[in-house]
């Protein structure tokens, strides 16, 4: 059993391979982490507005729904009959009165209830349930849900902070931001990726990564790591926001930085230049902000490119990322075309963003068979946690790590946070 | 109203697999009309009416980004790829034909899975003696894509 001797280094500086391939750790995530204090995102009220409106979605491995109830008011459930366990609402999103079990038929309203139960009195006076059957303790299992300008998180522990105290101050300014109008979807995509989860929250966080495996970055004029950028996380450095100002550096500074570096440094031009034309929105220059979550969510956006992305664990060997792709409600026609051709940036076949996958299998495959051995994970320093206003960093990798040995119980004594 | 003519749409989608099967991404690129679309459209969001595409090229500019692009930033999974293309079925003389199609991939150590299947929904026009493409739209029914999507469908 992983226990907190597992770390050698009080930084997490160093990540046993182990961490990405142990089964009975990704059993105990499941019960600490998505079912522990953390609250994760569930989707967007922009795609329930009506009552009856509902949404599958999923809490680590644990599949919920949530919907729109007859006053209004957004409810969450795990998505599982109290009688026999069974998925209760099987289609992805509709509009419904109640929630019908198909197995036998158990009947569930939009609060969660149970309201209903077939031959509840059995037939003719014989079989059914007992009359002490408490109807009230068999609904579907609730969620605390959080909302941030739309934007919905979920909770299944009770004791969790409100939502607000667990993203922190900055984290809640970047959603403010990105949700600072009511917001449209524009559409869904989704990746399988044969790697740990955790390879890919961590992929969100690495900030040195971007312009070296993301090539198209550099080459065509989109991002450089010469920009003025950095990283900025909440206190608990749980979760993170990688960031960068466009047409902040010179092409000869980023020709001189990435040639001396010995790194490819040709640029090209497009055919069609609105692939990575930026267009501001916000009272600022920010054409880059990743904004991770702890432990699985991802508010992005890439210059016009707006999505959220939810990190689903499929056992300890597999992934898929969903993505939603977003703009606002108020687009001009123009804009959501814009936001169409830039969506190629992103998603499984994003030209920015395709390597990930790759990346991450390749980093799954050659750890597994050496679990004793561990990643570096040192750019920018090792030692202290904190934000840093340079782009050649992967701190924030550490700040995941300590958050997530704390809810695992594996924190070792004297350990930075 | 032009009468289509099967053998050359058959022509058309068979000469299409072969070229990215065989990496010859000019050749492919030459299946297009000079003004054309290519679209590959999760069904996911075709069938609640959601424009977003994982592949968007609304012109044959994009088109050609996206192939210069690949040779010249992306990295991706090393493997070669293989269409099988179900025949055609012409709709009508608007000369818009639809085919069903599965991509199979092979790695470097010879092991091979389905990528994707899905229909191809092509609004062809005469140029010269050939058919081309002015506007395709695939619809990926695999919209849960294994590990990426790089070499084009």
């Amino acid at each position: 059993m992983v226990t907190a001797a597992i770390w050698p280094a009080l930084d997490y500086s160093r990540v046993p391979y182990r961490l990405y391939h142990d089964a009975e750790l990704h059993a105990r995530e499941q019960e600490r982490i998505f079912g522990g204090p953390v609250w994760s995102f569930l989707g967007l009220e922009a795609e329930i507005p009506e009552p009856g409106d509902f949404r599958a979605s999923y809490v680590g491995e644990l599949p919920i729904i949530f919907n729109r109830d007859e006053s209004g008011a957004v409810k969450a459930f795990v998505n599982r009959c109290a009688h026999r366990g069974a998925l209760v609402r099987r289609e992805l999103s509709g509009n419904a009165a109640h929630h019908l079990c198909l197995y036998h038929q158990w009947c569930y309203g939009l609060d969660g209830r149970l309201m209903a139960i077939p031959f509840r009195r059995g037939i003719r006076g014989k079989g059914g349930l007992d009359a002490s059957f408490d109807m009230g303790a068999h609904g579907l299992r609730r969620l605390r849900v959080g909302n941030v300008n739309g934007a919905l998180f979920g909770t299944l522990a009770e004791d969790a902070e409100p939502l607000e105290d667990y993203l922190g101050p900055p984290i809640l300014a970047q959603l403010r931001r990105l949700f600072d109008r009511p917001v449209k979807v524009l559409g869904y995509n989704r990746q399988r990726i044969r790697g740990n989860w955790k390879l890919y929250a961590e992929n969100t966080r690495d900030n040195y990564h971007a312009s070296l495996l993301h090539e198209f970055l550099v080459t065509f004029g989109l991002d450089r790591s010469t920009q003025v950028g950095g990283v900025k996380m909440d206190v608990r450095h749980r979760h993170n926001i990688t960031w960068a100002e466009a047409e902040s550096d010179t092409d000869e500074f980023a020709h001189q930085a990435y040639a001396g570096a010995g790194v490819r440094n040709d640029f090209l031009s497009l055919k069609e230049p609105a692939l990575v034309t930026f267009h501001p929105e916000h009272a600022d220059k920010l054409n880059i902000v990743i904004t991770s979550v702890f432990p699985s969510a991802v508010f992005v956006q890439i210059s016009n490119s707006l999505a959220v992305r939810q990190i689903r664990p499929r056992g300890v060997d597999e992934v898929e990322i969903f993505q939603t792709m977003l703009g606002y409600a108020d687009d001009a026609p123009e804009m959501t075309l814009h936001r169409l051709r830039q969506a190629n940036l992103v998603g499984p076949a994003g030209l920015v963003s395709m390597e990930d996958g790759e990346a991450i299998e390749l980093a799954h495959r050659a750890s597994k068979p050496d679990q004793d051995r561990t990643t570096v994970i040192e750019l920018g320093g090792a030692g202290i946690i904190s934000d840093r206003d340079y782009r050649v960093t992967d701190v924030p990798l550490r700040g995941f790590w300590s958050y997530y040995a704390e809810l695992l119980g594996i924190e070792p004594a004297g350990a930075v946070r | 109203m032009t009468t289509i003519d099967s053998a050359a749409v058959y022509d058309l989608f068979a000469e299409y697999g072969a070229l990215i099967d065989m990496a010859q991404y000019d050749e492919w690129l030459d299946l297009f009309a000079k003004e054309c679309r290519y679209q590959i459209v999760p069904r996911e969001n075709f069938d609640r009416g959601l424009p977003a595409a994982l592949v968007f090229c609304d012109s044959r500019a994009v088109l050609e980004d996206r192939i210069r692009a690949l040779r010249e930033a992306n990295k991706y999974n090393i493997h070669t790829d293989r269409h099988v293309i179900g025949l055609p079925r012409i709709l009508g003389d608007d000369l818009t034909a639809e085919a069903p199609f599965a991509v199979y991939q092979t790695d470097q150590e010879g092991e091979t899975r389905l990528f994707a299947t899905g229909l191809y929904r092509d609004r062809l026009m005469p140029v010269g003696s050939r058919l081309r493409i002015r506007d395709k739209l695939i619809l990926l029914d695999t919209f849960a894509v294994p590990t990426l999507l790089a070499t084009p469908l």
